[in-house]
């Protein structure tokens, strides 16, 4: 097999991985609320343009503009939460969405004011020799960065599968997304609980945008756009509730477009996590794997 | 006698109607009818979604697929095939309503969050093609040159003749809306919307009227599309993203919704809000960002929201409605 075919593997698996990422996010919160955001793209968003400031202005470290993207990402779910979700507990579905819909309006144009419209990059230099540093495994060439950005999102998926499963804070998560009324009897605080969801998939999404923004050295105000409405089709083909299922959806979103791209349908590689969505709705709307539920053992 | 009650009875509609005949009498400036050109547009378009959202209680997020579609429907037909404009209109409805039929009819027997989510793939995948299919749409660079409307003959050119015609139209949405609305029809939806499990228990085909109302609104939100070509007479694939879908949610989540009013009402106030404090402009989508959190966290019916308006377009009868006159004994007279 020609050498090119593996190099597009890595290039779909690391385009993938980030989907993936997102993807957890958005699966992580449905699955702890029953609710759905569309303000999770432009946490993403935030989360690049914090990494960027940080690699630009202070230190081109790449772990601190991670830790930054954490932080501020990690804050900003928290107010999501309350503002589009917390005061709004009883009220119908449909206006809890409509308020995320607002704060992704309002951070698209907050960026398009603070940053400017424009694409922006991280100055040639700045990252020293990462950007060019790349090894050769038989005669396949993987760059630092996609080593790094499978790297970093192999790391996050495993500690969040230890966190979930193995953890009292992933316990209570389970917990609460299975039956929130039985487990706030139980002396779960569930308000808090729900924070922490969000806590915890805006900064999936913040360490997603950080490494997108690094790998392309784009950053603009409306990445989050079509990054975000993709991630969720990858949550919606995983099956909205199943984490591994949004990795896999995810990974093969990723696939499927880099591979659609060597195969000449470049103009509609974006078009493919949509109808993959449209198309699990409509013959399998459990997702991939028939609707497991994020807490692995069903209560009803 | 009777014709003149009649008239009384709807005295209110008619003086409002007169009101925006007349408008132009002392509306001179070109660019303020060009603004209330545009607020008709939205205002068909606010009450086609408001049709879903305010009666069904169907959330669609991405409303302006089905007025894209109209749009480019219209403009094809009219280039391509040499239609008449009013030919052109119709086609544009139908062919929008095709495809709300082809969205509905599989993705009804999801629940709600699952449509809305697919109502949203449409959008984006409808904007990706407009944009990536060079052939038929010309892509990003969109189709020029879109002949003016001519109605029998009579091709429209001042910005007077567009605004009577899109009042036309607009008068045409509400009435024929509103009569939907108080029939067996609107009934049935506005049960849906309340309780589907009852409705359906009580014998109504939910899923056929759901059928019914998503092609509906989609013909609605089409022809709107269709004026929209044949007015700034340009379209591309930038006019109709899912940003223009959110500002028509930001429309009804202000004017309210579930009645005919409220849509209007925001749609006005919206396209209004930013020509009038021109310093706005600039900060167009903040407001409506803004908007849709404050109004859903403080008053989240919207202004007018609360109750259903009725507009009294109904036949003078001044005997009391008799409901229960098929031996329903125990409930109340009247």
């Amino acid at each position: 097999m020609p050498s090119f075919i593996f190099e597009q593997l890595i290039n779909g698996l690391t385009q993938g991985s980030v989907y993936a990422l997102l993807a957890l996010g958005f699966t992580l919160i449905f699955g702890t609320l029953r609710m759905v955001t569309f303000a999770h793209g432009e946490v993403y968003m935030i989360g690049a343009y914090v990494g960027f400031e940080i690699i630009r202005l202070l230190h081109p470290n790449f772990l601190l503009a991670l830790g930054a993207a954490l932080a501020a990402t990690a804050v900003l779910g928290i107010v999501v939460e309350v503002l589009a979700f917390h005061f709004l507990r009883n009220a119908p579905h449909a206006t809890s969405l409509l308020v995320t819909i607002g704060i992704s309006i309002l951070l698209v144009n907050l960026a398009q004011k603070v940053w400017g419209p424009e694409t922006q990059s991280i100055p040639f230099g700045l990252l020293g020799r990462l950007g060019d540093f790349e090894i050769n495994v038989a005669g396949v060439y993987i760059t630092f960065l996609q080593m790094a950005v499978l790297g970093v999102t192999l790391l996050l998926m495993l500690l969040l599968y230890f966190v979930i499963n193995r953890t009292k804070l992933g316990m209570v998560i389970r917990a609460t997304a299975q039956d929130y009324e039985a487990a706030s009897a139980m002396g779960v605080n569930v308000n808090v609980i729900y924070m922490a969801a969000f806590a915890i998939g805006s900064m999936l999404g913040g360490v997603a945008g950080v490494l997108v923004g690094v790998y392309y050295n784009l950053f603009y105000p409306t990445m989050g756009g079509l990054y975000g409405l993709k991630a969720f089709s990858a949550s919606v083909v995983g099956g909205l509730t199943s984490l591994p299922g949004a990795v896999v959806a995810g990974l093969m979103i990723g696939l499927v477009e880099t591979f659609s791209v060597e195969f000449g349908a470049s103009n509609f590689r974006h078009v493919f996590s949509f109808v993959f969505m449209i198309l699990i709705l409509l013959l399998r709307p459990g997702g991939l794997f028939g609707g497991r539920e994020m807490a692995h053992t069903r209560g009803d | 006698m009777r014709g003149l009650k009649s008239i009384m009875a709807n005295s209110p509609v008619l003086l409002i109607i007169a009101a925006f005949a007349a408008v132009p009498l002392f509306v001179a400036n070109m660019y303020y009818l060009q603004v209330l050109v545009f607020i008709g547009i939205y205002a068909i378009l606010a009450l086609s979604l408001n049709l879903l959202n305010g009666y069904v209680g169907m959330l669609s997020i991405g409303h302006a697929a089905f007025y894209a579609i109209g749009a480019y429907a219209s403009a094809k037909l009219t280039i391509d095939l040499q239609l008449p404009w009013v030919l052109a209109l119709a086609g544009a409805g139908a062919i929008a309503g095709g495809f709300g039929y082809l969205i509905a009819k599989p993705t009804l027997r999801l629940s709600g969050i699952y449509m809305t989510l697919v109502t949203l793939g449409f959008n984006m995948i409808l904007f990706l093609v407009l944009q990536n299919w060079m052939g038929f749409t010309n892509g990003p660079l969109g189709i020029m040159d879109i002949p003016p409307p001519s109605i029998f003959g009579f091709a429209l050119g001042s910005r007077l003749q567009y605004y009577y015609l899109i009042l036309t139209l607009v008068l045409l949405t509400v009435f024929s809306m509103h009569r939907l609305m108080d029939c067996r029809f609107g009934r049935a939806l506005t049960a849906i919307r309340e309780n589907e499990l009852a409705a359906e228990a009580t014998g109504v085909d939910t899923t056929r009227y759901k059928t019914q109302a998503f092609v509906l609104s989609a013909s609605y939100a089409g022809i709107a599309g269709s004026f929209y070509a044949h007015f700034v007479k340009y379209i591309s694939p930038d006019s109709f993203t899912i940003n223009e879908s959110f500002i028509l949610l930001a429309m009804l989540a202000f004017g309210g919704q579930g009645n005919l009013i409220g849509p209007m009402v925001g749609a006005a106030a919206l396209i209004l809000i930013p020509e009038i404090f021109r310093p706005l402009l600039e900060y167009r989508m903040f407001v409506y960002g803004g908007i849709l959190i404050v109004m859903m966290l403080v008053r989240r019916q919207g202004l007018f929201g609360s109750r259903s308006y009725r507009l009294r377009l109904t036949r003078f009868d001044p005997s009391p409605v008799r409901v229960y006159q098929r031996g329903d004994k125990f409930l109340p007279e009247g």
